[in-house]
């Protein structure tokens, strides 16, 4: 594995069996994973899953139980200090002082750093341009809506122009005009080589991100980029097929379309039924069947699996791995 | 820049920030010592004067009126009420109206013009111990007197004349001996308060998880938050002070400069206890209560209402253990004897190592981060 991963050109992050435990509790179990630079890395998972665990292990704020992690090059054991000074941390709450203004919180972050007073005031140029923060320099934090906290704590995690920035659920609780804006600037500053590492709750934001991992209840069950996950035998198995069944009836047609043999799985998706079926089943034979029974079909066509049907799929698989080990 | 200290400079600034806008907390807090500078300072006086006295005077004649004016102009007792019965007499006592009765019986004079020896009665109230012994004293002495008058008719024979010489206080003001004490107590509260919520406010807000990702060192993030409040509980020092002297008339016998130094390591002290105080909370309402800690054990086993020398053994360390203690001797000893620098300077180096040992143990707790667990 060590000789393997020296063939790579550096990576952003390197994880290797991280474990992280809480008295009895293994919070985090066995994950590995690798994010290279310029990459947008998705991290999903469910609530209490082990995500912000994960992020506090790789940014210093927790020691690790045992395993190893390198972030830009560095061990986050025994070089913490360094690391420090090389990635941007934006924490859920958007950790911002509410009593002082735009700019005092930026003045602020930017000293802590230590920039020197030149660069501190051309950083703080760029990223009030960049964030379009101008209007607003001198109304303090706590009279900032959602989407302007949230780019404000953006900029000032990003002052010390660092390579790797962690976002911890960067959208929670912000407008949908304020959340395609912030990926806007994700895509922007990716551009420019920096490095994403956000964790989301929301399989929109999941699909845009050029490498996803998944994580549930401690174990990394996913890891790859959209596309590949799509490909997973367990997600897409050998001999079968995913289609999409449009029809105003969703619920009726779900409770009949259970019963047929050679359907796999089926789930509602708003007006339509994804379902995984054989490969050999009849399409129009399933059309036939669902008009006789009263239930109207606009459409019935194949389907490439979402991320949400990957990650279905591979929980429901891990799951069932948990169960046998247990029997 | 030293590297332990990073990040002490924006710590510093910001937090002056945070004490600006926040003016009402700061004017708050710069004015309720003041408050109780003023109600102890002109409300207590702890000198017993004029306690009620009832008189049962059953003999009428010149001796007792003698005996009763000498009551009265010891100042001593206020004499409010003549009742005519030993019922009335108890009454009043039992009552609570009345602290001491006297009781000179029928044949008082008569005694003593027959070169008998004469009683009186007196009923003392013991609820109050200062009450009681101040009236014992005073009625003891009276008596002894009136005796020593008959006996021995030139004064100028009395074989043994004690001389009491009050030093530093003459007068036994109050305000003399309670302000300089007081002044330590209050400057504790300003300072715990004011730092107890400086850390937990950051937790609370979840900044303090973000300065962790940030290089800043423990010791720069302490000091940087301690040194603003520093400023403001000296120029607390220098409001009590000048209350003290030109409102309450307090001399001040040793150096204000002198004082004004010894401060600085009672108030890193009592600021580095705010800190640690403010380490151990999880949010302001526990930051509050514990707050309240220090304040009862600094009254009570620092000296400042009990002198340290009646105090029970197992309590004498703990007072070791308080800053007040120190602090008290200080202000006592430059505001009242006129103590220098060669008789308190050990006290302000306890102070400091007090305060040193108590910022280490925050520091830990950062370098831990035990505190975010």
């Amino acid at each position: 594995m060590a000789t393997h991963a020296q063939s790579l050109p550096q990576a952003a992050i390197s994880a290797e069996h991280l474990i992280r435990r809480f008295g009895n509790f293994t919070a985090v179990n066995d994950v590995s994973f690798r994010v290279e630079k310029g990459e947008i890395f998705g991290f999903l998972g469910p609530n209490g899953s082990g995500k912000t665990t994960v992020i506090k292990m790789l940014t210093g704020l927790l020691p690790l139980s045992s395993g190893s992690a390198l972030v830009e090059g560095l061990d986050v054991r025994t070089d913490s200090e360094s690391v420090r000074e090389r990635i941007g941390y934006m924490s859920q709450n958007f950790s911002l002082y509410y009593d002082l203004t735009v700019a005092e919180n930026l003045q602020f972050y930017g000293r802590i750093y230590s920039l020197e007073p030149a660069r501190l005031k051309r950083r703080i140029d760029e990223i009030v341009q960049l964030n379009g923060l101008a209007p607003y320099l001198n109304r303090l934090a706590a009279q900032l809506s959602g989407g302007w906290k949230q780019r404000l704590a953006l900029g000032c995690a990003m002052l010390h122009e660092p390579k790797l920035l962690f976002l911890d659920e960067p959208t929670a609780g912000i407008d949908p005009v304020a959340r395609r804006q912030l990926w806007d600037l994700l895509f922007e500053l990716s551009g420019h080589g920096i490095t994403f590492f956000v964790t989301t709750h929301y399989m929109d934001e999941a699909e845009r991100c050029s490498h996803v991992a998944y994580i549930y209840y401690g174990k990394l069950i996913a890891d790859g980029t959209p596309d590949s996950l799509r490909e997973l035998p367990d997600v897409q198995p050998q001999g079968t097929l995913r289609i999409e069944i449009t029809t105003p009836e969703v619920t009726r047609a779900l409770r009949f379309a259970r019963h047929l043999p050679g359907i796999r799985s089926a789930t509602i998706f708003g007006q339509s039924i994804h379902a995984l079926v054989e490969d050999h089943f009849n399409l129009d034979d399933l059309r036939n069947q669902l008009l006789k029974n009263g239930i109207a079909v606009a459409e019935i066509r194949p389907l490439a699996p979402s991320l949400e049907d990957v990650f279905v799929e591979l929980t429901y698989k891990h799951q069932a791995l948990l169960e046998a080990a247990r029997a | 820049m030293l590297n332990i200290f990073r990040g002490f400079g924006a710590v510093f600034y910001k937090e002056a920030l945070h004490v600006r806008r926040d003016a009402g907390t700061l004017f708050f807090s710069l004015t309720m010592p003041l408050l109780q500078m003023f109600l102890l300072g002109f409300g207590v006086d702890t000198n017993i004067r004029q306690v009620n006295t009832v008189v049962y005077n059953a003999d009428g004649r010149r001796e007792s009126r003698e005996l009763i004016d000498r009551l009265k102009n010891s100042d001593t007792f206020h004499i409010f009420r003549y009742v005519e019965n030993d019922h009335d007499l108890n009454d009043l006592i039992i009552a609570g109206k009345a602290r001491v009765g006297i009781k000179i019986p029928v044949d008082y004079s008569d005694r003593l013009l027959h070169q008998m020896s004469a009683q009186v009665l007196v009923l003392i109230d013991g609820s109050d111990s200062s009450v009681a012994g101040q009236a014992i004293n005073v009625t003891t002495a009276i008596g002894l007197d009136e005796s020593l008058r008959r006996v021995v008719k030139d004064r100028a024979a009395f074989a043994v004349d004690m001389r009491p010489k009050l030093l530093f206080n003459p007068d036994s003001r109050s305000p003399n001996f309670f302000l300089p004490g007081l002044t330590a107590i209050m400057l504790l509260n300003v300072t715990t308060f004011l730092t107890a919520f400086s850390i937990v406010r950051e937790k609370e807000r979840g900044t303090l998880e973000q300065l962790f990702v940030t290089p800043v060192r423990p010791y720069g993030l302490l000091l940087g938050k301690l040194l603003p409040y520093l400023g403001i509980g000296f120029f607390e020092l220098c409001l009590i002070l000048f209350f003290m002297r030109f409102v309450f008339r307090v001399p001040i016998h040793g150096s204000v400069f002198l004082l004004a130094i010894l401060a600085l390591p009672y108030l890193f002290a009592a600021l580095s206890l705010g800190i640690l105080i403010s380490s151990k909370a999880n949010s302001q309402a526990e930051a509050m209560q514990l707050a309240f800690l220090p304040i009862l054990p600094s009254v009570f086993f620092s000296g400042y209402i009990f002198p340290r020398e009646t105090m029970p053994v197992i309590f004498k360390p703990i007072s070791y253990m308080i800053p007040a203690t120190y602090f008290i001797n200080i202000t006592r000893g430059v505001i009242l004897r006129g103590a220098g620098i060669a008789h308190l300077w050990t006290d302000g180096l306890a102070l400091f190592v007090i305060g040193t040992v108590l910022l280490i143990l925050a520091a830990r707790r950062f370098q831990n981060k035990v505190i975010m667990a």
